[in-house]
């Protein structure tokens, strides 16, 4: 995939930073304001879209990429899954229990373990939304 | 706000109709964005900032990666003439809209006027959700604590989905 022209790049240096810093306030800050891992995860994704966009890059690098993107969704996944089952261990029979203490109400660190839900979710949804646009790219690379 | 509902939804039917009929496949997509655009303005008249962010993020990440999948293949539209079993099919789908028109006009009767439905289950979620899930954004308690069985379901339909495309456009399966 070639790369786009140096007003593109220059551009995309001084932008996707900035977008992928946004997606992660809208991560952590879920439990306090409008958005979520969901949201979040998606504008993340946007960043690491607007780069390979605007760069390009070669086949190899971008199946690299692709590899390791499967792997960090899988890992988040599982930590997610893991996290819901916390609770059976504890003794309280209860599916998605929340184990850690609550703390104040509005408060960055409260709400247990939501925020930690929130980004791995988040973690999870960047990666596949990449993995969706990587995998198209690279099937067209292959034909050429 | 019923009329201004009314005004971009009517606006909606206007671009997914004309997505239907455009003979660019570029210009369908982009009156594809007309429909989830408008939606993300509903949500925010209706005040639902989570569902609108969303909407609004996930709208134009596919609008992206539709307009590469157009640009890279073809814009054109490959058209079909109507053989018999595509009128019957026409006939079928225009008798199925009159009756879901039927049944919509007798059902509205009995719903609760816009915007003041009050459910059972609802009550209970907003009642001291902040206390007991801990978190200030009522959404995110809901998505997280009382339904989180629904979320966890909703993130692995997401990685399934991504295995799925991976399956499908993997190098062998080509040949």
């Amino acid at each position: 995939m070639k790369g786009m022209t140096t007003i593109v790049k220059k551009t995309t240096q001084i932008l996707a930073g900035i977008i992928f810093l946004y997606g992660a306030y809208v991560v952590i800050h879920g439990h306090l304001t409008p958005g979520g891992g969901f949201a979040g995860g998606v504008i993340m994704a946007g960043a690491f879209i607007l780069v390979t966009l605007a760069f390009g890059g070669g086949f190899l690098n971008l199946k690299k990429e692709e590899t390791g993107s499967t792997a960090t969704e899988n890992i988040a996944v599982l930590i997610v899954i893991i996290l819901s089952l916390v609770g059976l261990f504890l003794g309280a029979k209860v599916f998605f229990l929340n184990f850690l203490p609550r703390g104040t109400v509005g408060e960055l660190v409260s709400a247990g373990v939501l925020p930690l839900y929130n980004i791995f979710v988040g973690i999870e949804v960047t990666s596949s939304i990449f993995i969706l646009f990587l995998a198209l790219v690279i099937f067209k690379e292959e034909d050429t | 706000m019923e009329l201004a509902l009314t005004i971009i939804t009517g606006f909606m039917v206007i671009g997914a109709i004309y997505a239907i009929h455009a003979k660019d496949l570029l210009s369908a997509v982009i009156a594809c964005g007309i429909v989830g655009y408008g939606l993300v303005i509903c949500f925010l008249l209706l005040k639902a900032p989570d569902l609108a962010i969303v909407q609004i993020v996930v709208d134009t990440m596919s609008l992206i990666i539709m307009v590469t999948v157009v640009l890279n293949t073809s814009r054109e539209e490959p058209y079909y003439g109507l053989d018999s079993r595509g009128r019957t099919l026409a006939v079928a789908a225009l008798a199925l809209i009159i009756a879901l028109l039927y049944y919509f006009v007798i059902s509205t009767g009995h719903l609760d006027a816009f915007g003041e439905s009050h459910l059972r289950m609802s009550e209970a979620y907003m009642n001291g959700a902040a206390e007991k899930t801990g978190s200030a954004n009522l959404v995110t308690g809901v998505v997280f604590d009382f339904r989180g069985y629904d979320t966890l379901g909703e993130a692995t339909v997401l990685v399934t989905a991504v295995l799925g495309v991976i399956a499908i456009l993997r190098l062998k399966g080509k040949k």
